[in-house]
């Protein structure tokens, strides 16, 4: 097919150089890359692409013990592994064969559709931050490819962008009720908040945890006062200013949703400088860091997990398998990043094993609506017309057991699922401003 | 008429229906890549026209988002799809824009130019990342397009939009061919060479420069447009210092020498990221950083003089490819 | 009060932050002219290998005290490492290439460096505090700030002084401005100017990784920091005036500043308070606040 294009050198003679050499270089290569992907995946195996972090700074905290966990299960669910009803090998008989794409690029979209087309994936699995999602569901949409939202925050992906799904859908809870559980708990525990503050990372993701944070927590006692709302630029690593800020406006709660190396900094920084003794702190993703931290994370700290992952996680079969099985092979306990991921692949596997196929069209129809148990609980399609997971959540306690130099949670209250998020068909924010209506906290 | 036309100008005109034929012959998701690499490449090209001044925009995002931005919120709060619409106010709000900055830009040279612009740019990085109604960091979507009351859907809303995408980046190459060849961008080299003695000549060297600055932030708007329809989704990541500092690096690594050669390095940089990513998907920038380290090497002029070289060894055409910004 | 208080020692705190962070850069383009943007890379490889030996050695559960003898220790022989590397393996290969192609060339050894660092140390991060709490707090005006800081504080003003020191005052320094001025001319008295720049780069290669491992303790070491401090270092360094080590130390105290100020009175115009005085600044003193009048040449 190469020698076809070469041989076209008297109709580039005929033009002027520079066109017959860019025509030929543009030809020339694209025929390389034309070849059909001679892998066209045998009866038995089932190609499906994952894309997460895998450079920048959310491959530490998300993309890579996302992609650990994926590994795990991969071969996990291949072997017929994994304990409970999913120990038969493979996706509805067929072995997971994966594709690795790093989600740190700025053309998305096309290397979406590169999955799709040139490495003929059969479904993808992945995407961490919000705007990916944003991008990505309706792209997924056109392209008609089964598409699983592990992780991103963001309400608006059925509300606003995808609101009839076919092919997108998301196995996460929404970030709506990790604020809404937040603010549960501060007044389940009875902690003073008549002024709270906020640092939060100035992105989407952290305006929106504060919005919904302090939304929730004017509904539930009205006379919370605000006293200061600090955004520092994501990544910054530097909080110096910020908590000299949350110290001279002495609140009595401090929110932040951060993550990743900017919690940890911050951890640091305002432990040594007293803030979690003055104030009670609430770190919304706060578990990724505990078990990191240990007796540097100060007791008392309000923990979550974004869901009820990692040490939120109910005891079960699966959660002590998993939590072994990546404590062998990382030397580090899953985070909830990790727990996400187990998650989509196992709803996946429900779903196949389900239809008893492989096929996208099989795994769309059973997993639409479907009612699965992840190493975190309970999960079940209940939005979105089947397609927006939900789940309840967890909130908890720091302690450090210094006899067992253990980070452990304590005083720790489940939320179910009805009482954190907003009936199917509501907009949150709408949701939190008109008071909860319909949530059901028994 | 085709008297006028210089060989590049020849060759662009031939390039074009090869381009609108590749997309029924190569596969969708490399058609993919070069429709989106049209749209960057032209804010390369951008970059690449300013270079030719010795001046290297480290902001050029700047332009590039507020081409995107501007026809996003067109139709986000104005319900307008209309393809052409969308593009006219794009390039409008990118003139105003850039007619105003200009008069502060064009005092500038080296790497006072390069930080300012950057400045400027990541100001507004900064404002649209706290805007909730636009979707702060997240960015917006934005809705298929429509031309003139005909509005396709699925395939043929891709290939039209392909096709439209070619024949502007097209025509905005073969008009900045024409403007480098025009006695301002003949300045723009003297500027670059020495700019007192262009003074002393009697020409303004800031007009020139505000006029290739005004100019090249309309096509970053065009490219901006172009590359946010395709892909239905805007953020302010368009603006930020990484992105445009992408658009820096294609630019000198394809060379200044010809106008085809910025869109040409962003479509084959994109493909060597693409198989990078795939060979390994962990250590894909050491790879990427190589062949850039590479590329400089042994090709100190920029992709295109692989070509120029070969052009000399037919015929001595004198006038070779400068090096940017010297 | 208590707010004018909090915004002179955060800012102060941030300025010697950014000061250290960004000396080697505006050192190596002052000499060198090359604008580098693997400076990002340095101070990542000196917050690793930092928090990396901090670790090791806090492991073994000796006296917390030797740690202030691993930071800079650990910035030494990173620096110089990455820095011959870098220096002899690549750059010296380059030299008299056009400023801007350098620009370039450096941001593909930040690339290499970058995944090499991932390579060595791997993406989850790491935490060396012990330093960062060994001397505790004090209070000023009730507000509790580490005693940490005010040692970054003392580093970053002995930094410069060393520096400006050094330049002005040793012969080896005079030599050197010799370099800057002309090079062809420095070369024909008998200067060995390869040595000069090896020494150079090597050096500023060393001062970026010590403020990485100076700040290794305040901070978690993960992927990515190293990118970030690239572009604030920029704005540093432009705002003072490119090549200047006075420069550099003014730049640094408008941006710490202006930052501390704003995330005290108006936190929301944190995040491009940074852009906004590098253009307020750009917009009246257009070749930054320290640079030297150049001639133009007819």
């Amino acid at each position: 097919m190469n020698n076809s294009v070469r041989k076209k050198a008297p109709f580039g003679a005929a033009l002027d150089n520079t066109t017959s050499l860019f025509a030929a270089a543009a030809i020339g290569l694209m025929t390389t890359f034309a070849a059909p992907s001679e892998a066209q995946a045998q009866d038995s195996s089932v190609k499906v692409g994952f894309v997460t972090f895998l450079s920048g700074s959310a491959a530490g905290p998300f993309g890579v013990p996302a992609r650990n966990a994926a590994e795990l299960m991969i071969e996990a669910i291949n072997a017929g592994a994994v304990p409970g009803p999913y120990n038969t090998a493979g996706i509805g008989g067929s072995m997971i064969d994966p594709i690795f794409v790093d989600e740190n690029s700025k053309q998305k979209n096309a290397d979406y559709l590169k999955l799709v087309e040139k490495d003929g994936v059969e479904m993808i699995i992945g995407y961490v931050s919000s705007g990916s999602c944003k991008a990505i569901a309706p792209e997924a949409e056109k392209a008609e490819r089964l598409t699983i939202l592990f992780d991103c925050g963001t309400p608006q992906i059925f509300e606003e962008i995808v609101t009839d799904p076919k092919y997108t859908f998301r196995t996460g809870g929404h970030a709506t009720m990790d604020s809404v559980a937040a603010a549960r708990y501060l007044v389940a525990t009875g902690a003073p908040a008549g002024t709270i503050a906020g640092i939060n990372q100035n992105y989407a993701f952290g305006q929106d945890n504060w919005r919904d944070f302090s939304g929730t927590m004017a509904q539930l006692s009205s006379d919370t006062e605000i006293a200061t709302e600090q955004f520092p630029k994501i990544h910054s690593g530097q909080y110096g200013s910020e908590i000299s800020a949350l110290l001279t406006s002495t609140p009595d709660v401090v929110h932040s949703s951060f993550w990743g190396g900017d919690l940890e900094a911050f951890i640091i920084q305002g432990s040594a400088r007293g803030i979690f003794e003055r104030s009670k702190v609430i770190l919304s993703a706060g578990e990724t860091a505990m078990h990191r931290l240990g007796a540097q994370m100060p007791d008392g700290t309000i923990i979550g997990a974004r869901g009820p992952h990692g040490d939120l996680a109910p005891d079960s079969e699966l959660n002590s398998w998993f939590r072994k099985a990546y404590f062998d092979r990382f030397g580090t306990l899953p985070t909830y990043p990790s727990y996400k991921m187990a998650q989509a692949l196992l709803g996946v596997k429900a779903a196949a094993d389900k239809a008893g196929s492989s096929d996208q069209d099989a795994i769309i129809g059973a997993l639409t609506g479907l009612e699965w148990e992840g190493p975190s609980g309970t999960v079940s399609m209940a939005l979105a017309n089947g397609h927006q997971a939900i789940q309840g959540t967890a909130y908890g306690t720091y302690k450090y057991d210094k006899d067992t130099s253990s980070a452990t949670l304590v005083d720790i209250i489940h939320f179910p699922a009805e009482c954190v998020n907003p009936p199917a068909g509501a907009n949150s924010i709408d949701w939190i401003n008109g008071g909860f209506e319909g949530a059901k906290c028994d | 008429m085709i008297k006028n036309l210089d060989r590049t100008e020849i060759g662009l005109l031939i390039a074009l229906p090869i381009l609108i034929i590749i997309a029924f012959i190569l596969p969708k998701w490399l058609v993919n890549y070069v429709h989106v690499s049209m749209g960057t490449g032209l804010v390369a090209l951008g970059v690449m026209i300013q270079m030719r001044a010795g001046l290297v925009s480290f902001g050029q995002g700047l332009y590039f988002c507020v081409g995107g931005y501007a026809a996003g919120m067109m139709a986000k709060f104005y319900g307008i799809t209309d393809f052409f619409v969308l593009l006219a106010v794009g390039i409008l709000a990118a003139l105003v824009l850039s007619a105003l900055l200009g008069f502060l830009l064009r005092r500038y040279r080296e790497i006072f130019f390069a930080m300012l612009s950057l400045a400027l740019s990541m100001i507004l990085f900064g404002m649209l990342s706290s805007v909730e109604e636009l979707g702060s960091t997240d960015g917006f979507n934005l809705p298929t397009a429509s031309y003139l009351g005909w509005s396709p859907t699925g395939e043929t809303a891709q290939l039209t939009l392909y096709t439209l995408t070619c024949i502007i980046a097209i025509g905005c190459a073969i008009a900045l061919n024409r403007f480098l060849k025009s006695p301002i961008g003949y300045i723009n080299e003297a500027i670059r060479e020495n700019e007192l003695r262009v003074e002393y000549l009697g020409t303004s060297a800031h007009k020139a420069v505000h006029i290739t600055y005004v100019l090249a932030a309309v096509v970053s708007a065009i490219g901006g447009v172009l590359w946010a329809l395709p892909l239905g989704h805007v953020d302010p990541e368009m603006t930020n210092w990484t992105t445009s500092g992408q658009f820096v690096f294609v630019s000198i690594l394809s060379g200044t020498g010809n106008i085809i050669a910025p869109m040409i390095g962003t479509f084959l940089l994109e493909i060597v990221r693409v198989y990078a990513v795939e060979i390994s998907p962990n250590t894909w920038q050491m790879i990427l950083g190589t062949v850039m380290l590479l590329t400089i090497i042994f090709l100190p002029k920029g992709l295109w003089s692989l070509i120029t070289r070969k052009k000399k060894a037919t015929r001595d055409d004198g006038a070779s490819a400068p090096i940017a910004g010297e | 009060m208590l707010t004018a208080v909090a915004i002179a020692v955060d800012g102060l705190g941030f300025a010697a932050w950014l000061f250290l962070s960004s000396v080697g850069l505006t050192l190596i383009y002052g000499v060198m002219r090359i604008l580098n943007m693997a400076h990002g890379g340095f101070y990542a490889l000196g917050a690793y290998s930092s928090a990396w030996a901090i670790g090791l050695y806090t492991a073994t559960g000796s006296t917390v005290a030797f740690t202030f003898l691993l930071i800079p220790l650990a910035a030494l022989i990173a620096g110089v490492i990455a820095g011959l590397v870098v220096e002899r393996g690549i750059l010296r290969f380059m030299y008299g290439r056009d400023e801007v192609l350098m620009v370039l060339v450096t941001y593909a050894i930040f690339l290499i460096l970058e995944d090499a660092t991932k390579l060595i140390w791997g993406t989850d991060s790491y935490v060396a505090w012990q330093p960062a709490f060994y001397f505790g707090t004090v209070e000023v005006f009730g507000i509790p700030y580490t005693v940490y800081k005010f040692l970054i504080i003392g580093t970053a003003i002995a930094v410069g002084l060393a520096l400006f020191y050094a330049l002005n005052r040793t012969r080896i320094g005079k030599l050197l401005l010799v370099v800057i001025e002309d090079r062809e001319i420095s070369g024909a008295l008998g200067i060995n100017v390869t040595l000069f720049f090896t020494a150079t780069f090597v050096l500023g290669a060393v001062l970026g990784a010590l403020g990485g491992a100076i700040t290794a303790p305040e901070i978690s070491v993960s992927p990515g920091i190293g990118a970030e401090i690239i572009v604030l270092s920029f704005a540093v360094i432009v705002i003072g005036g490119m090549g200047s080590i006075g420069g550099a130390m003014l730049g640094a105290l408008i941006v710490g500043f202006a930052r501390a100020a704003s995330v005290h009175l108006y936190p929301p115009a944190e995040l491009f308070s940074i852009y906004l005085v590098m253009a307020a600044v750009l917009a009246v003193k257009p070749y930054g606040l320290f640079a030297l009048a150049e001639s133009r040449k007819i």
